[in-house]
């Protein structure tokens, strides 16, 4: 019987403590783990709770993140609650193991602390690892402070073991930005985060041996294809899953979380649209901007997959001009983020200016007045009608100004 | 919104300083943040930490900032670091020095036009008395805890002692006298 950890109901936790509670209070059955900075204290202090006996888990320790998550797939298919963490190179040596957990339907939560891709090295923050694993097949949360991490984590299990789901989830947070960022943070009880999260309650687990089932078969072109269009549906019928688990944590905690999240909206003719941390700084910048009569607002992705295309067009209908910022290297085209936006919006009766922002890469700084820049880029577009500036640019980049691609205009 | 910054060492405990500070200013009911910059983390190479406290939720995530308060918990580092970066007219500049205070401002250009705003004290040697190794940072929040007026002496004591609890005894009453002896030494 596992010994009662004391939580206060107000702490100070850092993203990555704050997300290890949340393994523990969940009951995680098995944590598979090759710690990588930022994301090393997740399963570090998974570890250390066993250990003394705050948790009945099992901490495997492995030789990479290939075989963490190769652990983590066999102990999710012999039906156990399974989570693990990891960053950059350690997320790129997963990627080829992530396809088999989400093409075997296995609910793994991992826990994501965004660091940028090697080379140059460099442990600190950007998206990089984040869209490297887009396509998959797990659905993707973004945490924008400590206090998400830890309460998106709580839901991650809820949704992903959720049988209509059945898909591995990721919990995304910036590196030292929140993961090393501590703040206030206001953990539920240990019994009520046990009762939200719920008993596993696992399908077609390898260790019922009154049911043999086989787990990663081969299916060539006879049937590859139906396997895969069914998960992709899996994934798209997510959505109704996680709102309604968001609906219930805001019933528990208050705090309400919805798949796109709209701030100063209502009124909005600008805006910039991100994810993680970067959202909170552009929420203060915008109100700044409303300080000087611009109409700014702020679109933030929390659900990045299922991609919310109805929600994203709702958010941004009333928009003239938007900034689409990516944290990741484009790498020879716009941005991953943008061109989901801008597909989105090409699709809207609106048609707004959409605006691609590169930005943060391996944890250059955003600040304020970086954002109401891209603000008033915005609003130069909106009074002009078509985009001022490249469509896509590079925002607090040392040397000369870096840009790409005008609008075509007779 | 109150923002400050440390000027440290790695090892000198700048970190846990400015965690420990955001557990001690969360228990008034205040949001806190609590960060570090560094690089690949050696023992010795400068690195600064950073504390926002606000009494609503704090969303900016930058780490520039325009310090009110500036904590320096190396002597060095007051000489070589540039401590004055984005700072304002009001920023209050708490120094780690075995020199005086007179001695501190004559050796840094910088802060010519602020004397008023430098305070001096010597964490090194209080936290070698007191702890009986260089840890700095403790001494630092006692002295910073005198020049903010943010907290009560007694009141930081006892919550520190809350945050410190998993060390031994000892070390936690060593900790205590380092504050209070920078408490009342910072001048």
């Amino acid at each position: 019987m596992a010994v009662e950890f004391e939580v206060n109901e107000r702490e100070v936790w850092d993203g990555n403590y704050a997300a290890s509670q949340a393994l523990r209070q969940a009951d995680v059955d098995v944590v598979v783990a090759y710690p990588i900075t930022p994301s090393t204290p997740i399963v570090e202090n998974y570890g250390a709770y066993v250990g003394n006996g705050y948790i009945d888990g099992e901490f495997i320790m492995v030789e990479s993140e290939h075989a963490a998550m190769s652990g983590c797939i066999g102990a999710s298919a012999a039906g156990g609650r399974v989570s693990t963490a990891t960053s950059s190179q350690g997320f790129a040596l997963m990627v080829e193991v992530l396809y088999q957990a989400s093409g075997m339907r296995l609910p793994i939560v991992l826990n994501v602390v965004n660091r940028a891709l090697a080379a140059p090295l460099n442990v600190r923050g950007d998206h990089a690892d984040m869209y490297l694993g887009r396509d998959s097949g797990w659905l993707q949360m973004s945490a924008f402070n400590a206090q998400e991490a830890y309460d998106l984590a709580l839901c991650a299990f809820k949704i992903a073991e959720n049988h209509s789901v059945r898909l591995p989830m990721m919990v995304h947070q910036d590196g030292f930005i929140t993961s090393h960022t501590a703040q206030n943070v206001y953990p539920l009880s240990n019994e009520a985060a046990k009762k939200f999260v719920g008993v596993m309650n696992p399908v077609d687990d390898m260790l019922d041996f009154s049911r043999p089932v086989t787990y990663g078969a081969q299916t060539e072109e006879d049937w590859h294809f139906e396997h895969k269009a069914k998960q992709h549906k899996a994934i798209m019928d997510s959505a109704s899953v996680i709102d309604s688990v968001f609906a219930e944590f805001k019933e528990l905690t208050g705090r309400e979380y919805n798949r796109v999240e709209t701030y100063d909206m209502e009124d909005a003719e600008v805006c910039v649209i991100g994810l993680g941390s970067t959202v909170e700084s552009a929420r203060v910048a915008a109100k700044e901007m409303r300080k000087e009569g611009v109409k700014a607002g702020v679109v933030a992705m929390r659900v990045f997959r299922p991609f919310p295309y109805e929600e994203v067009r709702e958010a941004l209908k009333g928009c003239k001009s938007i900034a689409v910022t990516d944290r990741s290297s484009p790498g020879g085209a716009m941005g991953a983020f943008y061109n989901e936006v801008a597909a989105a919006m090409m699709t809207s009766q609106s048609r707004p200016l959409v605006t691609n922002y590169i930005y943060g890469l391996g944890g250059r700084d955003l600040s304020i007045e970086n954002i109401k820049t891209i603000f008033r880029e915005q609003q130069a577009n909106a009074d002009a009608g078509y985009i001022t500036t490249d469509i896509q640019q590079f925002t607090n980049l040392r040397g000369p100004k870096l840009g790409f691609f005008k609008t075509e205009r007779n | 919104m109150t923002e400050i910054r440390w000027h440290s060492r790695a090892g000198q405990g700048a970190v846990s300083g400015a965690k420990g500070l955001g557990d001690v200013v969360a228990t008034t009911g205040k949001e806190v943040q609590a960060f570090a910059l560094y690089g690949s983390a050696k023992r010795g190479a400068a690195l600064r930490a950073y504390n926002r406290i606000d009494d609503e939720q704090i969303f900016d995530h930058a780490k520039f900032m325009r310090p009110d308060y500036v904590l320096v918990i190396d002597p060095a580092l007051a000489l070589t670091d540039d401590i004055t970066m984005n700072d304002k007219e009001t920023t209050k500049y708490i120094i780690t020095s075995h020199l005086s205070k007179d001695e501190v401002i004559a050796s840094i250009p910088a802060l010519q036009d602020k004397t008023d705003r430098v305070y001096v004290v010597d964490c090194v040697q209080i936290s070698l008395d007191t702890i009986r190794r260089s840890m700095p940072n403790s001494p630092m929040l006692g002295a910073f805890c005198k020049i903010s007026g943010m907290f009560e002496l007694d009141y930081f004591l006892e919550n520190m002692k809350r945050v410190l609890s998993k060390f031994p005894q000892k070390i936690i009453d060593a900790n205590m006298e380092a504050i209070t002896r920078a408490y009342n030494e910072v001048k």
